[in-house]
């Protein structure tokens, strides 16, 4: 038996234990996302995937598919949406994209060019978070923390070391290491780590390899993330 | 839809600009359409800008703002801005968010302070300078939407030329501004 | 209370985790043991827990930092917590907060430099008819005068243990004010186990079914149909776990009918839970009790006691060689979101109560991923009764789609605050005039997450069909400014989001900032079309039910009552931020300049 779903009047196949967000990947179809990654379970969090479904807004990511279900997607309406999300998320953190490493392959930035966000409109929170240098190849600016968590699933489910949590609530919620100190130095964290790829901004970030790619000829310089997708599912990604 | 809202419509428009807490640059971006800024000066007409010698700015139908708001003197010239002009734009990464001079919203002002005048190499007369001449600080630097309203926002470290020129040719033109994926980039 | 001793608190752990285990699902419960024993959670506990339970340095941390009775630093030897509910503020709490620092010379969220007393705000502790009300080291003090406050200093001066401390401080009252179905009648024998005994769980099943019973804890969910996907989950495989967890965190602001039911009704309740498991098949039941009722342990343990010696709880129930089920209590520790039932179910596990994906739901996945049932106090006391006395016994009552009585919680403005059951189906002027209540401006329905009504609403039913209520039933009169209101809930909800969305996490904190500016008298038109845009964002965005309930209140007084907000806006249709003048605090206070110069004036 074969089961569609109808995406903004397309009809597209899926297979049953499939999410909405599976079932538009698999065509190739961008739905905006930050805390969804393929190769992870879903999760839920970030809110930027949010498509129509019988006049609610599910997020795609964590919705199965439906055989007959009717999914909007690109509406002004829902782009509103997201924007504000998107909007919610760099006013919440210190997003200085100039003095980023990731900039033009950060994939939050992307998502923001993608649902047309000309600035972050709401004021910002400006948390103060410190950096952690600790590592000797690795960094962790929490200013850039989005608490998708890919990293917490990543190190638990992937590496098997469970280095890094979310602690505290609210908007005082945020990562921490596991390690006595606190600190990543003083961690299991290894640069081999998968949970060392797959930060989706510039919180992540290898050391001594800062602005490598000039501007112009970073990934998301070329063409949208809805063209060239996720940093992560790049060959030779980094 | 922005509106052109030409306040004396047989009069060429008017243009201020500004730089509040910025590097410059996005002035000097603005500089980079090159030739075309002949074009630019004989459609608008400049009224207070750093690219004039006009001090204080008047009524007029486009302000661009770059830099955000660190001090009062940055205060006052913003509100001065919302005040006489008819559309207002943050121009710039600095105006939009704070950007690279909002990193010192890490710290307390005092330590950037003591930093910079009490500690700081080649300091030789520690000390917080006093003079009344010189602007206050606010303890944060905030982007100018947090001040006053604001029509419009081109973000970028700087906005390219080509960012601004399409922006402005579209205003005067009174068509809906859109921008090409390459025009919109926040570094 | 001082540093303690490095091998004092392994001592104490090691004490923990013979008398709890070493299961990770138990981390909560020792980490509530250790902040008991030493008013904070030293790393030394830390570094013990995490190695004897097997579970990441970071996680235990993580748990401190998410529950607000946790510490991660040492708090004074008397730790005292003012419930902060609208109605403890509307009965006088702030003055006497005011007063109870200046008598001990410390400030709000203070420590006394000599470790002696910490003085803080905690969300509503559930003692609204009988507030203001406050918690020290966890125990629940009531009806605070000045008086009483004044002789908590000094026993906070001298030094006097809790236990040494006046009983009629500690004294909760019942404060029953009107009887139906349920509460007219606290005493059981069993009688629902012998009839699940003698007619068998089908039975049992399809006389709740008759009776129509819905969850009592807000989402109205029908009973019978959560036990019977419990039942039949795994393909009704009898060798697959099944738990029975009741929820008592009751956290919505203004309720308290489930301390009362766990208080004079508690047979019942267990009863209930007892019945459940005897239907679904389940062995352990939980009663999740959230941290502010934590005084009631020693008296829900002896019930639980007394009914395993009676046969009704633990191996063979009723002589009935398979039929055994015993009962856990596990406490919160401050937190409301742990009252979602996917929430509870992390935080039964040991770790931050923060909402699971849904589906699959608890009834197929929950407790150890195995199917649980999580039904409110009130639920399970009335499932007692309904197989006791049949369906139509409960269909006697109440609407069409809501069977029975409803037992309400009604605190605020009225003469006789307390305990109200009615049908369903009864209108809210029925209540207000029972209660004694005039010159109502407003009532809060089912708590800070509920409906904001104006009297022209008062003939509103309630009843799923029209207002659903948790049973939260807060009164203002016309003397209250109600942006009061709106202030107190959106600090509630900015300080209970778990932080796990985007919508909620950020939502909540630029409502409450929002509202704060609109009653500091900075806010303009454009402000409150913020509020007008974050809130639906919100209800639509966020990822459970606190972040989708948690603007209604702003939402419903913007559309209501918009004079609350108008009378504080500045004319100027835009206004900053932040307080511009303040910002420059720093630098004047750096440079020691304070001339006009120096200020900056509001903006027309
Ligand atoms: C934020 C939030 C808080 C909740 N708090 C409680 C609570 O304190 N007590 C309760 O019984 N249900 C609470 N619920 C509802 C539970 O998730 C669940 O629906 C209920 O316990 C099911 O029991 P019932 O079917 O007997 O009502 C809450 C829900 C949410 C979203
Ligand atoms: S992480 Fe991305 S959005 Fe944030 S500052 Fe870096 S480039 Fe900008
Ligand atoms: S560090 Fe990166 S991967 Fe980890 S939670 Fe933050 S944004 Fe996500
Ligand atoms: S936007 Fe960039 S170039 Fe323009 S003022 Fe700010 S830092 Fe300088
Ligand atoms: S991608 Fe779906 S919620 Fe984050
Ligand atoms: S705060 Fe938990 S889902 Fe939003």
């Amino acid at each position: 038996m074969s089961t569609t779903l109808r995406l903004d009047g397309r009809e597209i196949p899926f297979t049953p234990g499939q999410t909405i967000m599976d079932a538009a990947l698999a065509v190739g179809v961008y739905i905006p996302h930050l805390c969804h990654n393929p190769d992870y379970a879903p999760h839920g969090s970030c809110r930027v995937c949010m498509v129509g479904v019988n006049g609610r807004l599910v997020s795609a990511c964590t919705t199965a598919a439906l055989d007959g279900m009717t999914v909007e997607s690109n509406t002004e309406t829902i782009a509103a949406t997201r924007r504000s999300i998107v909007q919610l998320l760099f006013v919440e953190g210190n997003h200085v994209c100039p003095a980023c490493e990731r900039s033009g392959s950060c994939q939050l930035q992307a998502v923001a060019y993608y649902v047309g966000m000309l600035s972050p409109h709401f004021p910002q929170c400006f948390p103060q978070r410190p950096v952690d240098a600790s590592h000797p190849d690795f960094m962790i600016d929490f200013n850039r923390c989005i608490l998708c968590e890919l990293c917490v699933r990543a190190s638990r489910d992937h590496d098997h070391k469970r280095v890094f949590a979310v602690s505290g609530r609210g908007l005082a919620s945020h990562l921490v290491i596991d390690s006595p100190s606190g600190l990543l130095g003083d961690s299991q964290f290894a640069a081999s780590d998968r949970a060392a790829q797959v930060c989706p901004t510039g919180a992540i970030l290898p050391k001594h390899r800062g602005y490598e790619q000039p501007i112009g000829q970073r990934l998301y310089d070329q063409a949208p993330i809805s063209v060239v997708g996720d940093l992560r599912a790049q060959p030779g990604g980094d | 839809m922005l509106s052109r809202g030409v306040i004396d419509v047989s009069a060429k428009p008017r243009i201020a600009t500004a730089s509040l807490c910025g590097c410059f640059g996005c002035h000097t971006s603005l500089l980079d359409i090159d030739e075309r800024i002949l074009q630019l000066v004989d459609l608008v007409e400049f009224d207070c800008s750093p690219l004039t010698d006009i001090k204080t700015v008047g009524d007029c139908d486009l302000g661009l703002i770059e830099g955000g708001v660190a001090n009062t003197e940055n205060l006052e010239v913003l509100r001065a801005f919302r005040r006489h002009c008819r559309t207002l734009v943050a121009v710039g990464a600095c105006a939009v968010n704070g950007g690279i001079p909002a990193m010192r919203n890490a710290f307390a002002l005092r330590e950037c302070l003591e930093e910079s005048y009490v500690r700081g190499v080649g300091v030789y007369h520690p000390g917080i300078p006093r003079d009344p001449e010189i602007p206050l600080l606010l303890d944060r630097v905030h982007p100018i939407h947090e001040v006053v309203k604001v029509d419009y926002f081109l973000p970028g470290c700087p906005p390219s030329a080509e960012t601004l020129w399409t922006f402005l040719t579209a205003w005067l033109s009174g068509e809906p501004i859109a921008f090409s994926y390459h025009q919109i980039h926040y570094d | 209370m001082g540093e303690p001793v490095n091998s004092q608190v392994q001592a104490f752990v090691a004490r923990s985790l013979d008398l709890r285990g070493l299961a990770p699902e138990q981390l909560l419960q020792h980490l509530i043991a250790v902040q008991q024993q030493f008013g904070w959670v030293p790393p030394a506990a830390v570094h013990a827990l995490a190695a004897a339970l097997d579970v990441a340095h970071a996680q235990v941390r993580a748990a401190v930092a998410f529950y607000a009775f946790l510490h991660d630093q040492p708090r004074g030897d008397f730790d005292i917590l003012f419930s902060d509910n609208i109605t403890d503020r509307m009965l006088g709490n702030q003055r006497l907060v005011g007063l109870l620092a200046e008598r001990l010379g410390l400030g709000l969220n203070e420590t006394r430099a000599d470790g002696r007393v910490t003085i803080g705000l905690t969300s509503c502790t559930g003692m609204c008819d009988q507030g203001p009300a406050l918690l020290v080291n966890g125990q629940a003090v009531t009806a605070l005068t000045a008086a009483r406050v004044d002789r908590i200093a000094d026993l906070v001066d001298e030094g006097v243990p809790l236990a040494r401390w006046p009983g009629a401080f500690f004294r909760v009252a019942d404060n029953i004010r009107r009887c139906g179905l349920l509460l007219s009648n606290p005493v059981t024998d069993g009688a629902s186990l012998r009839r699940l005994l003698e007619n068998g769980a089908d039975t049992a099943l399809t006389e709740l079914e008759r009776s129509g019973l819905r969850g009592r804890g807000g989402a109205g969910f029908t009973t019978a149909l959560k036990w019977r996907f419990c039942r039949e989950a795994e393909g009704g495989d009898r060798t697959v776990p099944r738990f029975v967890v009741c929820n008592a965190d009751e956290g919505e602001p203004g309720t308290f009918k489930d301390r009362v039911l766990l208080t004079s009704y508690t047979d019942l309740v267990f009863e209930g839970m007892t019945l459940c498991a005897g239907v679904i098949g389940a062995r352990l039941g939980f009663l999740y009790l959230r941290g502010e009722y934590r005084y009631l342990v020693p008296h829900l343990e002896s019930v639980l006691a007394r009914r395993r010696a009676e046969g009704l709880l633990g191996k063979g129930i009723l002589g009935q060689p398979d039929f055994d089920f015993d009962i856990a209590i596990h406490l919160g520790a401050g937190a409301y979101i742990c009252g979602e039932e996917s929430a509870l179910i992390e935080s039964l596990e040991g770790k931050r109560g923060v909402t699971r994906k849904r589906p699959p739901f608890p009834v197929i996945s929950g407790y150890q991923d195995r199917p649980t049932v999580v039904n409110n106090v009130e639920t399970f006391l009335a499932a007692a009764r309904v197989v006791q006395w049949g369906g139509y016994w409960l269909r006697g009552e109440g609407t069409d789609q809501s069977a029975g009585s409803k037992i309400l919680s009604v605190s605020g403005d009225c003469a006789r605050p307390g305990i109200y059951e009615y049908p369903f189906g009864t209108p809210v002027h029925r209540v207000l005039t029972d209660c004694g209540a005039g010159e109502v401006q407003a009532v809060q329905v089912s708590g800070a997450a509920g409906t904001t009504l104006a009297p022209a609403e008062f003939d509103r039913l309630l009843a799923f069909e029209d207002l659903p209520t948790a049973g939260s039933f807060m009164i203002f009169d016309r003397s209250r400014d109600l942006l009061e209101l709106v202030r107190n809930f959106a600090a509630f909800f900015a300080h209970e989001s778990c932080g796990f969305c985007t919508p909620c996490r950020v939502g909540t904190a630029l409502l409450r900032n929002l509202v704060e500016k609109v009653a500091a008298g900075q806010a303009s038109a454009h402000d409150l079309q913020e509020l007008r845009d974050i809130g639906p964002l919100m209800r639509q965005a966020s990822y459970c039910g606190l972040g989708h309930t948690a603007p209604n209140h702003v939402l419903n007084t913007l559309d209501k009552f918009p004079a609350i907000y108008q009378r504080h806006l500045r004319s100027a249709d835009y206004s900053p931020s932040f307080d511009l003048d303040a910002a420059l605090g720093c630098a004047r206070a750096l440079t020691g300049r304070d001339g006009v110069a120096d200020h900056v004036e509001e903006e027309a």
